[in-house]
C-alpha cells in the first residue's frame, strides 16, 4: 500500500509500512538527506523539519500520521538562494561539524515565524531542544537575533 | 556528484592503483618523500600530492580531514596564500589514503619533554621524530597537529606549484620566467597577457618543480585573516555531504547490534526478525549480527526483535569493581615519574599539608552524527566511504577483514559530524566492510543506532588522583600527585598500529608533569589499572583527566595558603613561562578580576598547558531560581600565531562549551559488564540555554605555532569546579559536577 505524502511542495507515493519515522523516508526513500538522524528518540532536534509550518522532530513522526505539508531545510533556501536565515548562518559562520545545523535552522525558523523578534529567553526556550555537540550555541543565538533585525526590514 | 567529486573519485581510484605500484608500509627512508598519490588525466596535472589542477582551476587536497575544526578552510588558505588564488575560486577536497598524507608533526610529541621548557635541540628533535610518522603511516587527524603539520608543507606546495606555472608560461610566451607574476588564478606577462592556470595544466605536468622560498609573512593576504569558511553555505543548506549521507546506485541500509560486554557474539535467533517488512539479509559477525533492509529504521527495528546471546566482559563488570581496581594501583609501581623535583620527603613540620583523592569518570565521544560507513565488495574490490580521521588505517584494517589487500582497497574520506577523536578508531568502517562482503555487487550502508554509539565507544578512561601538598607562609613548597586508571594508550596503540605501548606512558600523566608552574618539590607519578574496557583518544585526551585533578589541587593549595587562586599562579609562573603567565594576566584583565564576588555569583580560575599551548580561563556561575548556571567563560590563550583568528576562537569556544559539558553532566557507568548510558537523555551536554557566554582573546608571545581543537578543554573543567566551590563553599573532587550542585539543566 503507498501513503500519499507532500515535501517542500511536491507530492510523493510512499510505499513504506505506515509506522516508519518520517526521517527514514525523508532520508532513505526520498533521498532528501539534509534532514540528519542524531538520536532516534527526539533528544537532540537534528531531524527537525516542518509540518504546516510547525517544527517537529521527524524522528517521531510516523509516516501514517503526517498530518500536513512537510517542509525541509533543502526547502529553505539553496546554495545560490540563501533564506534570510541561512544567510545569518553563514554571515555568523555558525557551523563546525555543521551536522546539527539542519535542525538548528529549521527550529529557528520555526521559532521567527511565531515570535519574530524573539528575546535571548525565548531563543533558550524555542532552541532548548536542539543539541550541538561543537558548542556553537553563541553564534546561533547571535545568528537568530541577526536574521530576526534583517526579516523586519523587508 | 560534482565535477570536482568525479575528477577526485577517478584520480583517487588511479591513485590507490598507483600506490601499489610502489608504495607500502616502510619503504620509505626518512628523508625521501613519498610519492605523489595523485594520478591526473588528459589535460590535468597533480603538481604535488596538495594541488590538483585541471582546466576549471586548482582543487587542493587536504592531508588532514575536517571534522568541524575548519582545517579545509585554513589548509587551504595556506596553499592559496603561496598560489595567488582568489578566495571564491579556492575548492578543497580529502586527500586519499596515501603514505603522501602522513602526519608531519605527531610523533614528536610522545617525547616525554614539558613542552613549554623546550629548547631549540629539543624542537629539533621532536621535529626528526616527527618523520617517524611516514614510517607509521600516520594519515591521522588528531592531536591538535594540523597546523603544526600543514603550516611549511602547504606553503611549499602552493609556491612550488605557482613557479612551475610560470615555468610553463614561460614556455608558452617565450618570455624569462622571472619577469612573470601570478594573479588571481592566472599567470601575468609584462605586456599584460595573462593564462589561467587551468591552460597551462598540461604543460605543467611536465615539469620538474623548482626549490623555492617561501614569502614573508609581511606580504601575506589570507593568513592572520579571519577568513569565510569554505563549509558555511553547504551546512546552512543541508546539502553538506557527511558519510551518512552517502547515496549509491542500488544501496541497502543496514545497522548493527554488537555484544555490550565488548566480547564475542555467542548465538541468535534471528526468526522473527527474518520475516519483518524491509529485512533482506541477516548476517553473523564476530562481535554481533547485522541486519540488512531496503530503510535503516526497518533495520533498526529487525536488529531489535533478534534474541543473542553474548560471551561475559573481559573486564570487572561493574562500577564499584572498576573503582576498586583503580585503587589497588596505587599499590603497584609507578610507571612513570616525568617530573619529580626537590624533595617530596623532607618537608619542614610547621608546613600546612593539604591531601585530595579526585575521581574522574569514564566518558563518550557522543558525535552528532552516529557512527556509520558506506561499502561496497565486488569480489576483488572493496569501496569505502566514510567520515575518518585516518585513512590509511580505514584501507588497511578493511583490507585485512576482507580478505583483500590494500590496494584493493579504495577510501572516500566525507567530511565528519563530529570526531573528537572516535573517527581515529575505524571499527565502524571495517564492520561495513564485512557485512557488504556478504553482498557482493550491493552497497551497504551501515549506521549504528544513537545506542549502539554510546554503548560502543573506546572511552575516555576514568582516574583517581591521590594529591598531597604543603603551604607555608603564602608559599607552595611541595605538590606531590598520583595518577591512577587505565591507559588509553595501552589500550589504543596496539589496535592503531599493531604495536604494543611500552615505556613511560606520556599521555597517562600530559596535562599534570607539564605545567608550568616554579614549585621546588614537584612530583608526578603515574600509576596503570590494567582493566580491559576498550579506551580511546577523547578531545585533549590525557589533560581531559589531568587538569580538573591538578587545577583543582592547585585551588585548594591556594586556599590553604590564604591566597588568590590566580595571583598564586601567576606568581608560581612569571618566571617559568611568561607566555603562559601573560595568558592568566589577559584573562584576569578580561574578566575585570578583583578576587571577591557578590552573593549569588562564584568565580573560578584554572589553566592547563596541553597541545603546545597555554590557556587561562576564568568560569562565572550565578544562583537562579532554577538551579546553577554557567554565566560567561573568559578565555586567553597563545597559539604562537593564529593563522585564522576566527577559527582559533571558535576552536576555543567548542574546546570549552565541550570541556563544560563533560564536568557538568558526562558520565560513562558500567553494570552487569555493559555500558548503563544509552543515548543524551542519560548522556548529555550544555544547550543552548545552559550553554555560557565565551570571549576569547588570542595572544601570540610563543616562539612555535601550536594548537587550537584540544586546549579549550582541559581547563574549564576545573574552573567550573573552583567557580562552584567559590559560590557554594563546597569542594566537589569528583566529576560530573551535576551530583554535587543543583546544576541548571
Amino acid at each position: 500500500m503507498t501513503i500519499a505524502l507532500t515535501v517542500n511542495g511536491h507530492p510523493h507515493q510512499v510505499d513504506l509500512p505506515d509506522d516508519v519515522p518520517l526521517l527514514w523516508v525523508l532520508r532513505d526513500t526520498l533521498g532528501l538527506t539534509g534532514t540528519k538522524f542524531g538520536c532516534g528518540v527526539s533528544a537532540c532536534g537534528a531531524c527537525t523539519v516542518h509540518i504546516d509550518g510547525e517544527a517537529v522532530r521527524s524522528c517521531q513522526v510516523a509516516l501514517g500520521d503526517v498530518w500536513g505539508d512537510v517542509t525541509t531545510i533543502e526547502a529553505q533556501g539553496t546554495p545560490d538562494a540563501l533564506s534570510i536565515l541561512q544567510k545569518a548562518w553563514v554571515d555568523h559562520q555558525v557551523a563546525q561539524c555543521g551536522y546539527c545545523q539542519s535542525g538548528q535552522i529549521m527550529q529557528a525558523a520555526a521559532l521567527l515565524a511565531e515570535t519574530p523578534s524573539p528575546s535571548d529567553e525565548d531563543i533558550d526556550t524555542a532552541m532548548a531542544g536542539n543539541l550541538c555537540r561543537c558548542g556553537t550555541y553563541p553564534r546561533i543565538r547571535a545568528a537568530i537575533h541577526d536574521a530576526a533585525a534583517k526579516m523586519s526590514e523587508v | 556528484m560534482s565535477r570536482i567529486g568525479t575528477i577526485a573519485r577517478r584520480t583517487f581510484l588511479i591513485g590507490s592503483a598507483a600506490i601499489a605500484g610502489g608504495v607500502a608500509f616502510g619503504i620509505y627512508k626518512l628523508n625521501e618523500t613519498p610519492e605523489n598519490p595523485l594520478t591526473p588525466g588528459t589535460g590535468e596535472a597533480a603538481l604535488n600530492p596538495f594541488i590538483f589542477l585541471d582546466q576549471t582551476g586548482v582543487t587542493i587536497i587536504t592531508p588532514r580531514a575536517e571534522m568541524g575544526q575548519g582545517v579545509h578552510t585554513t589548509l587551504a588558505a595556506l596553499a592559496a596564500e603561496e598560489l595567488d588564488l582568489d578566495w571564491q575560486d579556492v575548492r578543497v577536497l580529502h586527500g586519499p589514503p596515501a603514505a603522501a598524507y602522513y602526519n608531519n608533526a605527531m610523533v614528536g610529541g610522545l617525547l616525554p619533554f614539558k613542552e613549554y621548557q623546550m629548547t631549540g635541540w629539543q624542537h629539533m628533535m621532536a621535529g626528526q621524530l616527527d618523520k617517524a610518522g611516514k614510517f607509521l603511516s600516520l594519515q591521522v587527524t588528531g592531536g591538535s597537529t594540523s597546523m603544526r603539520d600543514g603550516f611549511d608543507r602547504l606553503r611549499e606546495a602552493g609556491a612550488s606549484a605557482r613557479e612551475t606555472l610560470k615555468l610553463a608560461a614561460s614556455d608558452r610566451l617565450g618570455v624569462a620566467a622571472a619577469s612573470l607574476r601570478t594573479e588571481s588564478g592566472r599567470v601575468i606577462a609584462p605586456d599584460g597577457t595573462s593564462i589561467a592556470y587551468g591552460e597551462l595544466a598540461e604543460a605543467a605536468a611536465q615539469i620538474v618543480p623548482p626549490t623555492v622560498t617561501l614569502r614573508d609573512p609581511s606580504q601575506w593576504r589570507y593568513l592572520g585573516q579571519s577568513m569565510p569558511r569554505l563549509d558555511q553555505v553547504a551546512k546552512a543548506t543541508g546539502t553538506a555531504q557527511f558519510g551518512i549521507d552517502t547515496r549509491m546506485e542500488g544501496m541497502k541500509f543496514a545497522t548493527i547490534r554488537q555484544n555490550p560486554q565488548r566480547a564475542a557474539m555467542s548465538s541468535f535467533d534471528a526468526s522473527a526478525a527474518e520475516t519483518m517488512p524491509g529485512v533482506e539479509k541477516i548476517i553473523a559477525l564476530e562481535t554481533g549480527v547485522a541486519v540488512v533492509a531496503s530503510n535503516t529504521w526497518l533495520a533498526f527495528q529487525a536488529a531489535d526483535a533478534i534474541d543473542i546471546t553474548w560471551a561475559p566482559a573481559p573486564y570487572p563488570t561493574d562500577q564499584d569493581a572498576i573503582w576498586a581496581a583503580i585503587e589497588d594501583s596505587f599499590d603497584t609501581e609507578p610507571n612513570s615519574t616525568l617530573r619529580h623535583d626537590g624533595n617530596l620527603v623532607d618537608l619542614p613540620e610547621e608546613a600546612t599539608l593539604v591531601e585530595a583523592e579526585y575521581r574522574m569518570p569514564f566518558l563518550a565521544h557522543a558525535t552528532m552524527e552516529p557512527m556509520n560507513a558506506t561499502a561496497l565488495f565486488t569480489g576483488d574490490a572493496l569501496q569505502v566511504t566514510c567520515g575518518n580521521q585516518s585513512p590509511v588505517m580505514v584501507r588497511d584494517k578493511c583490507a585485512e577483514a576482507t580478505g583483500l589487500t590494500p590496494d584493493q582497497v579504495t577510501v572516500q574520506t566525507t567530511i565528519m559530524g563530529g570526531g573528537f577523536g572516535r573517527r581515529g578508531d575505524v571499527d565502524y568502517a571495517v564492520l561495513a566492510a564485512q557485512v557488504a562482503q556478504q553482498m557482493p555487487g550491493t552497497p551497504i550502508q551501515l549506521t549504528w543506532t544513537r545506542e549502539e554509539d554510546m554503548t560502543q565507544d573506546f572511552y575516555r578512561p576514568a582516574a583517581i588522583g591521590r594529591f598531597r601538598g604543603a603551604v607555608q607562609d603564602g608559599k607552595v613548597l611541595a605538590l606531590d600527585g598520583k595518577i591512577a586508571g587505565p591507559s588509553v594508550n595501552a589500550s589504543a596503540m596496539p589496535r592503531w598500529t599493531g604495536m604494543e605501548a611500552s615505556g613511560p606512558d606520556k599521555i597517562h600523566v600530559e596535562g599534570a608533569y607539564d605545567q608550568p608552574y616554579a614549585i621546588p618539590n614537584y612530583r608526578i607519578a603515574g600509576h596503570l589499572t590494567d582493566l580491559g574496557i576498550p579506551l580511546g583518544y577523547w578531545r585533549s585526551v590525557g589533560a581531559s583527566v589531568t587538569a580538573f585533578l591538578h587545577e583543582t589541587f592547585i585551588d585548594e593549595l591556594a586556599l590553604a595558603a590564604g591566597r588568590d587562586p590566580l595571583d598564586l599562579r601567576l606568581e608560581l609562573m612569571r618566571d617559568e613561562h611568561p607566555p603562559s603567565a601573560a595568558c592568566l594576566e589577559k584573562v584576569a584583565e578580561m574578566s575585570g578580576w578583583t578576587g571577591q564576588t557578590p552573593d549569588g555569583i562564584g568565580r573560578g580560575v584554572a589553566f592547563s598547558f596541553s597541545f603546545g599551548t597555554p590557556v587561562a580561563q576564568v568560569v562565572e556561575v550565578a544562583q537562579t531560581d532554577a538551579g546553577i548556571r554557567i554565566n560567561k567563560v573568559w578565555v586567553a590563550c597563545d597559539v604562537g600565531l593564529a593563522l585564522d583568528p576566527s577559527i582559533v576562537r571558535a576552536q576555543m569556544m567548542s574546546g570549552v562549551i565541550f570541556g563544560l559539558s563533560a564536568a557538568a553532566m558526562g558520565e560513562i557507568t558500567f553494570a552487569d559488564g555493559a555500558v548503563e548510558q544509552q543515548n543524551f537523555y542519560d548522556y548529555d551536554a550544555l544547550r543552548m540555554h545552559t550553554a555560557p557566554a565565551v570571549e576569547v582573546a588570542i595572544l601570540e608571545n610563543k616562539t612555535h605555532l601550536s594548537g587550537a581543537g584540544e586546549p579549550g578543554t582541559p581547563p574549564s573543567m576545573p574552573a567550573l569546579g573552583n567557580a562552584l566551590f567559590d559560590l557554594t563553599g563546597t569542594r566537589a573532587r569528583s566529576l560530573p559536577l551535576m551530583h554535587s550542585f543543583d546544576l541548571l539543566m
